[in-house]
C-alpha cells in the first residue's frame, strides 16, 4: 500500500467491474447499517447521547494538553509504562524495543487501526518479528497479504469462497467447505495454539480514562482479553485522541460505540485495564503522528473526535460501491477521507473528491463530527496548495468569468450550450464520462430564458 | 527535546482554546422501563441464555443436567466447591486451557444490553471467563440496572486491576456477516438470574 | 409578495418546462413572481469541487440580481443549500444576508411560507420520489432516516394533495443517486452504480415516473433510464404540482 497508489476513482472502476460482487458488498453493508438503525431508533435518547458524545470529546480536544498528562500520571502511579512517539515511525521502535528486550520474535495482536497506519506488521517483519492478528477478519486478510478493507469488518471484501480457499492453503482445511462455521472453528483452534505460546501481546485503545489511568478494549471475539491476559507483556498502542475526561463518561461511549458500528447493544466484552496482572509488564505508547497538528487546524479538528466505529462507511454509498481499499488509506471511507489529506495532502488528495457531499455518513456519526463538510472544506484546501490538475483550474477558472458576467453567459447560453461545453459535470474528462453510460439530456428548442422573454414581450404588446 | 514534550508543546499550541464545560450526564439514562424483562430480551437476542433461579442448588441442578459432559469446571464460588475446582486462582493461567465451563458471579448486570460486569476480585484470574468453552455468570435480580449510565454510577471510584463487562457469548460475524458463536472465548453463556 | 425566480442554469437550458411550471404555479397561488433576466449560475458547480475562491464573481452577480425581492424561490435543493451557506458580497453583505436569510427551495416555500393547504392539481400515475441529499440533509425537507425522529417530509406532504397519484414507499428512503455534481464524471463508475441501484428500486415498486426537487439528480436519472430503454420517465415536482 505504501507505493503504486492508484486513485479512488481508477480503484473504484475497477471494483465495479464484477456487478455480482459489487451489489452483494452493497446490500451487505446496507443490512449492517440497517441493524445500525433498528438500534439507534430503540433508544429514545439516541440524538441526545450523541450530542453529549460530542460535547465531552470537544471538551477533550480543548483540555487534551492536561488531560494527558493527567492520564499519564495515573497510568504511571497504576503501574504501567507509557511512551510516547512522535509519529509511525517512532511508535514501531518502541514497540520493537519492547519485544526485543524480552528476547522473543513472536508476537499476537488483536485489532489496532493505529498500527495499520503506522505500518507495524511491515516494520517487525523486516526486523524478523512475526506477528499473528488475532481478530479473525484481520486474520483472514493478513494470510492473504492484503491489508483490512473496513476498520470494523476488515475482510468484509470477501466471500466465504475467498476465505475457504485461503484457510485451504494455509490452514489445511477442506477444500471447497465454505462454511462459516466450519471456517471459523478452524481459525479458533490454530489462533489459540498462537494465544497460548506467545509472550508478548499487542492491543489497541478504544477509550483511556485521564481521571483513573485505565484505558479500554472492545472486542466480540475475546481475542484481545485472550492475548493480553496470557502474555507476560502487553502493549496497548493509542492514537492520543483517544482520552475521555472520566470513567462515568464511558457509559455514554459505550452505549454508542457498538450500536453505531453493528446495531449491537454493546460489544460482548467492553474490558477495562487498570493495572497490569501480578508479574505481567504493560505498556501503553501514546501516538501523534499528524494527530496535533489536525488538532491545529480549526476547520478539520473535530475528525480527531472520532470513535473508529465505521458507521459513516456502512451508510456511505460510495464506499459500498467502491471498497475499502480503492481509498489506499488505513482508514477508509467518509471518515478516512477527511483523515487522510491530513496525513499526506498529495497523496490522499483525490479522498476527499470520492464523495457525492450525500452527508449521510454526519448523521450516523455518533461524535457528531461534520464529516461531509469538512470534505467539501478539505476540497477548498487541496486546491489552493494546488493538488488539483492545471486543466481542472483553467477550466474553472474559465466557467467562473463566463457565469459572473451575465452578457457574456447569454451569447455562451443559448438552450443547451453553455451547460453542455462547460458545466463540470459534463466536460472535465476527455472521454466525456458521462456519455460512457448516460444519456445526454436532449437540448430544447428554446431555454426558459428564452420562452420567459418572449412571453414577457408578448404581454407589453398586448397592452 | 523528548517526543514526550514535543508532542504536548505542540498540543498545547494547537488546542481549541474556547471554555467549554462537559455535559451534564444526569439527564441520561432516566427512560423506565421493566429492567428483568429487558434483561432478558436483550440476552436472547445476542445469543446468551437466561435461566431464572431462586437459589445455588437450582444453579447446581441445572448445570448438571446441561452440562453433563463438561470435564473440567472451576469457580471463583465457595458455594460451588463441590461441583467445580476452585483451587487454581494462582496457577499458570495458561494451564487453564482446558475448562469446559467457568462459573462466576457478576457485580451487577445492564438492562439495556444485558452485560454484566466482572472484575478481578471475582474473576480468580483475567483469563478466566475467556479461555473457557462455556461461560455460566450468576447474578442478582435486585443488581440488574436499567442503563450504562447507572452501571457507571455504580462502579463509582471502585478500585480494581482489570474489569470488563461480558454481553452474551463470543462472537464473530467476519465471514460474509454470517454470525458464529465461539469466535475465541466462550462458545456460550448462561445467566442465571437469582431471586 | 414580491418573489424572484431562481431557476438553475441547467434547468434553464435543458428542462425549460420546469422553470414553467414553477412559475406558473407560484403565480396561480397569488404570488407576484418575476425571473431577473442577467441571473446566471450560483456558483456551485465551482464551489463543490473545490474552487469556492472563483465564485466571487457569480456571487456579486446574484446579488444584483436577487436583492430587490421578498423571497427567492428556486425549483432546486441543491442550488439554493449554496446559496444559504454560501452567498456573501464585498460590496454589500447587508443584501446577501437577506437573501441567504430569504432563499427558499420550492417545496419548503409552498408549505413554510405560503402553508399552503390545497393544490388542484390531477395526475393519475405511480409516482416514486427521489430525496435529493442536499435538499433533504442540507435544508431538511424530509425526515432523515439515520435520525431518531419524527418523520415529515414537505414535498411528499404537497404530493398527498394531488389527485390520482399513488406515491410508493421506497426500500432505501433516502440514499444518494450518485449525481454529485462533478462526482458524476470524475467517479463515473461509482457515479453510474448508484443511480442504477436507485433506479431498480423504483422499477421493483412499479413506478411509471421518479420525480424529486432537483433536476440534476433527475438528469443523472434520466441518463441512465433513456440509456437502458426503461419506460419509466422522470418528472420534476413542480410539474406534479403544476398538473392540471
Amino acid at each position: 500500500m505504501k507505493e503504486n497508489t492508484i486513485d479512488h476513482s481508477h480503484a473504484a472502476s475497477k471494483f465495479n467491474k464484477d456487478v455480482e460482487r459489487v451489489n452483494w458488498h452493497d446490500e451487505t453493508l446496507w443490512f449492517v447499517r440497517s441493524k445500525r438503525d433498528k438500534a439507534a431508533h430503540n433508544i429514545p435518547e439516541w440524538e441526545t447521547l450523541r450530542e453529549t458524545a460530542s460535547n465531552i470529546k470537544f471538551n477533550v480536544l480543548s483540555n487534551m494538553h492536561h488531560y494527558l498528562q493527567e492520564f499519564e500520571a495515573k497510568a504511571k502511579e497504576n503501574g504501567i509504562i507509557v511512551h510516547w512517539a512522535a509519529d509511525g515511525d517512532e511508535h514501531n521502535k518502541i514497540v520493537h524495543s519492547i519485544i526485543a528486550k524480552h528476547g522473543v520474535t513472536q508476537m499476537v495482536k488483536s485489532k489496532s487501526m493505529l498500527t495499520e497506519e503506522c505500518h507495524l506488521n511491515e516494520y517487525l517483519a523486516d526486523n524478523g518479528i512475526e506477528v499473528i492478528d488475532s481478530d479473525l477478519g484481520e486474520f483472514i486478510v493478513q494470510l492473504r497479504k492484503e491489508p483490512p478493507s473496513h476498520i470494523v469488518l476488515p475482510a468484509i471484501h470477501l466471500k466465504k469462497e475467498d476465505v475457504s480457499n485461503t484457510f485451504n492453503e494455509h490452514l489445511g482445511t477442506e477444500k471447497g467447505n465454505n462454511d462459516p462455521q466450519y471456517l471459523t472453528e478452524a481459525a479458533r483452534k490454530e489462533l489459540r495454539d498462537t494465544f497460548l505460546t506467545r509472550k508478548v501481546a499487542l492491543t489497541g485503545v478504544n477509550f483511556a480514562v485521564a481521571e483513573t489511568g485505565e484505558f479500554v478494549v472492545c472486542t466480540n471475539e475475546g481475542n484481545a482479553d485472550m492475548g493480553a491476559h496470557l502474555a507476560d507483556v502487553h502493549i496497548a498502542c493509542m492514537g492520543f485522541e483517544k482520552l475521555v475526561p472520566e470513567r462515568k463518561h464511558l457509559g455514554v461511549f459505550l452505549r454508542l460505540l457498538a450500536r453505531s458500528a453493528t446495531g449491537q447493544p454493546i460489544t460482548t466484552f467492553s474490558s477495562h485495564f487498570k493495572k497490569p496482572r501480578e508479574g505481567q509488564e504493560m505498556h501503553i505508547v501514546i501516538v501523534d503522528n499528524g494527530r496535533s497538528t489536525q488538532l491545529g487546524r480549526e476547520e478539520f479538528r473535530n475528525s480527531l473526535k472520532c470513535i473508529r466505529c465505521g458507521a459513516c462507511m456502512n451508510t456511505c454509498p460510495v464506499y459500498r460501491r467502491s471498497g475499502g481499499h480503492s481509498y489506499h488509506n488505513a482508514v477508509a471511507g467518509p471518515i478516512g477521507s477527511i483523515l487522510a489529506p491530513n496525513l499526506d495532502m498529495k497523496k490522499n488528495a483525490d479522498l476527499p473528491f470520492a464523495s457525492t457531499l450525500c452527508g449521510s455518513c454526519s448523521n450516523v456519526c455518533p461524535v457528531k463530527i461534520d464529516i461531509h463538510d469538512q470534505l467539501y472544506k478539505w476540497r477548498q484546501v487541496l486546491v489552493k496548495e494546488g493538488y488539483t490538475p492545471t486543466s481542472k483550474t483553467v477550466a474553472m477558472k474559465g466557467m467562473s468569468a463566463v457565469l459572473a458576467n451575465p452578457t457574456v453567459f447569454k451569447i455562451a447560453g443559448k438552450a443547451g450550450r453553455f451547460v453542455v461545453k462547460n458545466m463540470p459535470f459534463m466536460v472535465n474528462n476527455s472521454m466525456n464520462a458521462w456519455y460512457k453510460q448516460r444519456e445526454m439530456p436532449a437540448a430544447p428548442e428554446e431555454s426558459f430564458r428564452e420562452w420567459y422573454a418572449k412571453k414577457q414581450k408578448e404581454a407589453k404588446d398586448k397592452k | 527535546m523528548s517526543s514526550r514534550d514535543s508532542i504536548l508543546n505542540k498540543i498545547k499550541n494547537n488546542q481549541p482554546t474556547e471554555e467549554n464545560q462537559l455535559p451534564n450526564l444526569s439527564v441520561l439514562g432516566l427512560e423506565k422501563f421493566d429492567v428483568i424483562e429487558t434483561y432478558k430480551t436483550v440476552l436472547k437476542g445476542i445469543g446468551g441464555f437466561c435461566e431464572e433461579v431462586n437459589n445455588i442448588e437450582e444453579v447446581k441442578a441445572y448445570i448438571a443436567t446441561h452440562y453433563p459432559t463438561a470435564k473440567r469446571k472451576i469457580t471463583t464460588l465457595p458455594e460451588l466447591a463441590d461441583i467445580a475446582e476452585t483451587d487454581w486462582t494462582t496457577v499458570d493461567p495458561h494451564t487453564l486451557e482446558d475448562v469446559d465451563l467457568n462459573i462466576v458471579k457478576a457485580h451487577f448486570g445492564v438492562a439495556e444490553n444485558s452485560a454484566l460486569w466482572v472484575t478481578d476480585a471475582i474473576l480468580g484470574q483475567r483469563v478466566s471467563t475467556f479461555i473457557t468453552q462455556y461461560l455460566a455468570i450468576i447474578v442478582n435480580k435486585k443488581d440488574i440496572l436499567p442503563t450504562m449510565q447507572q452501571a457507571y454510577e455504580r462502579i463509582g471510584n471502585l478500585d480494581y486491576g482489570f474489569g470488563t463487562f461480558i454481553a452474551g457469548p463470543s462472537k464473530t460475524a467476519d465471514i460474509e456477516q454470517s454470525l458464529v458463536l465461539g469466535a475465541h472465548g466462550a462458545r456460550g453463556l448462561t445467566v442465571f438470574l437469582m431471586g | 409578495m414580491k418573489v424572484g425566480l431562481f431557476i438553475p442554469c441547467y434547468v434553464d437550458q435543458f428542462y425549460p418546462q420546469v422553470g414553467i411550471a414553477t412559475l406558473e404555479l407560484l403565480q396561480k397561488l397569488g404570488c407576484e413572481v418575476s425571473f431577473p433576466m442577467d441571473q446566471t449560475c450560483c456558483g456551485q458547480p465551482m464551489a463543490n469541487s473545490g474552487y469556492a475562491h472563483l465564485t466571487g464573481g457569480c456571487d456579486s452577480n446574484f446579488v444584483a440580481n436577487f436583492s430587490e425581492f421578498d423571497y427567492i424561490v428556486c425549483p432546486s435543493g441543491s442550488c439554493t443549500m449554496h446559496v444559504k451557506e454560501h452567498l456573501h458580497s464585498k460590496e454589500n453583505e447587508a443584501a446577501a444576508t437577506h437573501i441567504r436569510k430569504n432563499v427558499y427551495e420550492l417545496t419548503e416555500f409552498l408549505t413554510d411560507v405560503l402553508k399552503v393547504e390545497s393544490i388542484e392539481g390531477h395526475f393519475p400515475h405511480r409516482v416514486g420520489m427521489h430525496q435529493s441529499c442536499h435538499g433533504q440533509r442540507g435544508l431538511k425537507l424530509s425526515q432523515m432516516s439515520e435520525l431518531n425522529a419524527a418523520p415529515f417530509s414537505k414535498p411528499e406532504q404537497l404530493l398527498s394533495k394531488i389527485n390520482g397519484l399513488d406515491l410508493v414507499s421506497l426500500t432505501r428512503k433516502d440514499e444518494c443517486c450518485g449525481f454529485g455534481g462533478t462526482f458524476c464524471v470524475t467517479e463515473e463508475a461509482v457515479s453510474v452504480k448508484m443511480g442504477q441501484d436507485r433506479i431498480k428500486d423504483h422499477e421493483s415498486h412499479q413506478v411509471e415516473y421518479i420525480t424529486g426537487f432537483d433536476m440534476s439528480c433527475l438528469m443523472h436519472l434520466e441518463g441512465i433510464l433513456k440509456r437502458q430503454k426503461s419506460n419509466i420517465k422522470v418528472i420534476h415536482i413542480a410539474e406534479i404540482l403544476n398538473s392540471k
